[in-house]
């Protein structure tokens, strides 16, 4: 039964609801998937005998005619959202036999909405990487390979890795990610689907294990823009347990998309030109501009004159707040525990034998940053500059309601391309790390193709609060755009 | 300044983190380069900007102080390394 694994989630719940299959065939489909594509490294724990629980209480409600919003929709979990009975690693070490005894804001929501968890999804150990490649777990590898027969792995990009590489091979309907500075855009982009980071607070991230905590928001990956719509509206809402969480209604997300971007003022920011941008970026984005233009769209120039300073800002910011938020992990109270001379002993070799190098790498730098002598020069300085990247898009968006880049770059590259240099491996999130420190919304959609046949995305980020355009916009361009490739395996599967 | 691997090892004593001869000599160059990347911020006037914590406007509300929610023992300790009698264990710290 693939076919039940390659339809949207709005279609699998028409198809439920008119008892076309049941949740637990529909569950039965993905779980064969997943068992199937093990080899892509995209679930860190399958969950499938819960997942079959929930699908045969999903077939219940809709027997009983009482639908809920996610009812019996396959979906993957990020493994940084804590799941009450269920291992939760952070894709570490130190966190390799946690198990929650408590449930994630976000994933509870999920599932009182019907949702059925198929697993834990892979990720950059404590989310931190562009390429999911630094997992305790081992690499993620994209579904996609080049055209040209190389036959090299790809990243699936990081650091929800798991969960695009899940979604793209069609082994989960949608999967939970987290956006730290790009770590659900990035990764959509270069699997071919759709994703949306929120507004910082739209989501709760009570539950969720903190990187960077005035950062980290979490999100959304579908395989296209109405079903991102359908399960970001059942994770969104205002949690007392996260003082940074809205008191805001939730709109109808899906709702928003009318098809209709005439009069809508679309930004393009002169400073995303990067030096060395591959042709075929510059060209998709150009695309995306005509068929805004072409739908009555005005294309407004723009400028975010402190784009240059976003990565080196957030590379103060994300490692002060990551060497902050694991002085937990300490061995002590959950985690590793490396037995040593004294108490401190006991700390330092838990942590050496627990955490992985770029996080190491990461908690050095932050507390370099934060240490006596120099917390001023680094780390409130970097504060100050992030209010003047916050204020370039206040300002832009005086004059515009959306702002279109591309997502990423480049297209995927191969796994082991980039580790050697950590700053060439950051480059990966120049067009998303800006808009993670404004804290706006910002969503990834595949709007073509380069010339080895791997999926391009593009950005579009919204003012804070106004997901409803960014959807709109975003579902017009992926209707214009029509992007229809699958990866080679999917393709083999199908003929 | 430039960063030596004096200064890596002192941070990471300050981190609690445990490295060996052969970390010291990987990190120190990463973390010096990104360090001195990341003074590339020096450059831009900063004088008259406050900084910036969060970027949601956001009154942190009081709830108010009664207790709603306990008798987690159980659960707070079954992640434990090492518990006992409904303690944490750690080495002998007070001789």
């Amino acid at each position: 039964m693939t076919e039940l694994t390659h339809q949207t989630i709005a279609a699998a719940l028409t198809g439920l609801k008119k008892k076309e299959f049941s949740a637990k065939e529909l569950a039965e489909a993905h779980i064969k998937v997943m068992a199937d594509t093990r080899h892509l490294n995209a679930y860190i724990t399958e969950t499938p005998e819960q997942a079959l629980v929930a699908a045969q209480a999903a077939d219940k409600n809709i027997a009983a005619g009482e639908m809920r919003p996610l009812e019996g929709i396959p979906i993957g979990m990020k493994d940084l959202f804590c799941t009450k009975g269920v291992r939760t690693t952070a894709a570490s070490k130190i966190l390799g036999n946690f198990v929650p005894q408590y449930e994630s804001t976000v994933s509870g929501k999920m599932l009182s909405d019907g949702a059925v968890i198929l697993g834990k999804t892979n990720l950059d150990e404590f989310a931190m990487g562009s390429s999911n490649t630094t997992s305790a777990f081992g690499n993620v590898i994209s579904p996609w390979k080049r055209s040209d027969g190389s036959n090299a792995d790809l990243v699936p990009g990081g650091s929800s890795g798991g969960s695009s590489a899940a979604v793209a091979a069609r082994s989960c309907m949608a999967a939970t990610g987290t956006d730290t500075g790009g770590s659900i855009r990035q990764p959509a982009a270069f699997c071919g689907i759709a994703g949306i980071k929120p507004t910082y607070g739209r989501c709760s991230r009570w539950g969720v294990i903190a990187f960077a905590s005035s950062l980290d928001q979490p999100g959304i990956f579908a395989r296209n823009v109405e079903d991102c719509a359908i399960v970001l509206k059942s994770m969104s809402g205002h949690d007392p347990k996260d003082s940074t969480s809205a008191n805001k209604p939730v709109p109808d997300f899906a709702a928003a998309l009318t098809g209709n971007v005439k009069g809508l003022k679309i930004g393009i920011p002169k400073e995303y030109n990067v030096e060395g941008m591959p042709p075929e970026i510059t060209a998709i984005w150009q695309k995306g501009m005509d068929w805004l233009k072409a739908g009555g769209a005005e294309i407004i120039d723009i400028s975010l004159p402190h784009t240059k300073y976003a990565l080196p800002t957030y590379y103060i910011i994300a490692p002060a707040e990551c060497s902050s938020n694991l002085a937990r992990y300490d061995g002590v109270r959950y985690g590793l525990r490396v037995e040593g001379e004294n108490l401190n002993d006991l700390y330092s070799k838990s942590r050496a034998e627990g955490f992985g190098n770029e996080v190491k790498r990461r908690i050095l730098i932050g507390t370099y940053v934060l240490s006596s002598g120099y917390y001023d020069a680094y780390y409130i300085k970097a504060q100050k500059l992030r209010r003047l990247i916050y204020e370039d898009f206040i300002n832009a968006y005086q004059k515009c309601d959306v702002i279109l880049t591309p997502t990423a770059p480049s297209a995927a590259f191969a796994i082991g391309e980039n580790d050697d240099d950590p700053l060439k491996m950051y480059l990966n999130d120049v067009f998303t790390v800006p808009a993670s420190l404004a804290g706006v919304p910002g969503m990834s959609v595949p709007a073509g193709i380069d010339a080895q046949g791997l999926p391009l995305g593009l950005q579009i980020l919204g003012r804070h609060w106004d997901e409803e355009t960014v959807f709109r916009v975003s579902d017009f361009i992926e209707t214009a755009a029509a992007f229809s490739a699958v990866p080679q395996m999917i393709q083999k599967k199908a003929a | 300044m430039s960063i030596d691997k004096e200064t890596v090892r002192k941070v990471a004593g300050l981190a609690r983190l445990s490295l060996t001869e052969d970390d010291l000599e990987r990190f120190t160059p990463q973390v010096a380069g990104i360090v001195k990347w990341v003074e590339m911020l020096g450059e831009v006037n900063t004088e008259n900007v406050a900084p910036l914590a969060n970027v949601v406007n956001i009154d942190l509300k009081l709830r108010p102080d009664t207790a709603n929610d306990g008798g987690y023992q159980k659960e707070i300790l079954v992640n434990a390394p090492e518990s006992m009698e409904g303690f944490f264990v750690v080495p002998k710290v007070v001789e």
